[in-house]
């Protein structure tokens, strides 16, 4: 396995953001047969412990390409603009204002007369913002100039409060559960 | 992992939290976010006429460190001068509430607002004067 390879690389797939899910998952069945650990079980030491090594790159890999956010931050990463600051701190007022206001309303699910109910409207609002957060990030990512780059890693950033806000209605789902 | 007392208590005892008016001409907002751990931290000042922070609140949504970072603050710049309170560094923080390395960048988050806040306040005034 080349490890200098990129995962679109290494999965025969074009670096964009629209990919062919099919052919991802198809070519990851490949690979898992051929690593699968019961084809090295006369394999020496040292071919096991390579198989398992692939196998990891593997999972990452695919991990990444199959889920938007980590592709976008993938894809970002390959044009070289960093999102790994963990101290970076972003000032737009209008979309923080919204999360604000978003997470007042969760956590005033948790009293309403019918927690349930309103978790499930609240998470179907969300996943609709999700959804369209990606589909704005699916158009950015159509033209690579560093204007459209710049809109994409501003809409990852934005999609990890999302994302982070659909971790605390999970949290919430379970415990009302 | 273990915290300080003096966070856990403002993160038990949160001093200041609240919102002001923000289209008050005397209130200053700071709205700002962290992309890596997705908290949201919104602090707020109110000035009076010789420029001195009288009020001072916040409202954070995010871990207890971030909590206690804006809290704390919120009880540090009242009465300060806007100059005074954009001299408070993040490592201030960190170190009065002993913050472990790992969350160092909440004091950061907690720095930027209230820079944001007298940002926002100075532009007001601006507005006003021109």
């Amino acid at each position: 396995m080349d490890y200098s390879q990129s995962y679109y690389e290494l999965f025969g797939l074009t670096e964009k953001f629209d990919i062919n899910q099919n052919a991802l998952a198809a070519r990851y069945q490949e690979f898992q047969k051929a690593l699968h650990p019961d084809k090295y079980a006369n394999a020496s030491e040292r071919e096991r412990r390579i198989s398992l090594q692939q196998a990891a790159h593997i999972n990452s890999a695919f991990q990444t390409l199959k889920d938007p956010l980590a592709r976008a931050r993938y894809l970002l990463e390959l044009h070289s603009i960093g999102l790994s600051d963990e101290n970076k701190t972003i000032r737009d007022p209008e979309f923080l204002e919204q999360q604000m206001e978003l997470r007042e309303e969760l956590a005033e699910i948790r009293h309403a007369d019918d927690p349930m109910g309103s978790l499930i409207a609240f998470m179907q609002r969300l996943d609709l913002a999700i959804k369209s957060s990606i589909e704005q990030l699916r158009q950015h990512f159509a033209e690579v100039t560093d204007e459209s780059l710049a809109q994409c890693q501003t809409l990852v950033y934005q999609l990890q409060f999302l994302y982070r806000l659909q971790q605390e209605t999970e949290a919430l789902e379970e415990e009302l559960l | 992992m273990a915290y300080s007392e003096k966070l856990l208590d403002h993160y038990e005892n949160p001093r200041n939290v609240g919102s002001l008016d923000k289209k008050d001409a005397t209130v200053g907002t700071g709205m700002v976010g962290a992309p890596a751990c997705g908290d949201v931290m919104k602090l707020q000042i109110k000035v009076n006429e010789q420029g001195v922070i009288e009020d001072a609140c916040f409202k954070t949504y995010g871990c207890g460190s971030a909590i206690a970072s804006s809290s704390l603050l919120t009880e540090w710049v009242k009465g300060k001068t806007l100059d005074e309170a954009s001299q408070i560094k993040n490592s201030d923080i960190a170190e009065e509430l002993a913050l472990p390395p790992v969350k160092v960048h909440c004091s950061v988050l907690a720095e930027d607002a209230i820079k944001a806040a007298i940002d926002d306040l100075k532009s007001k005034q601006q507005e006003k004067a021109g």
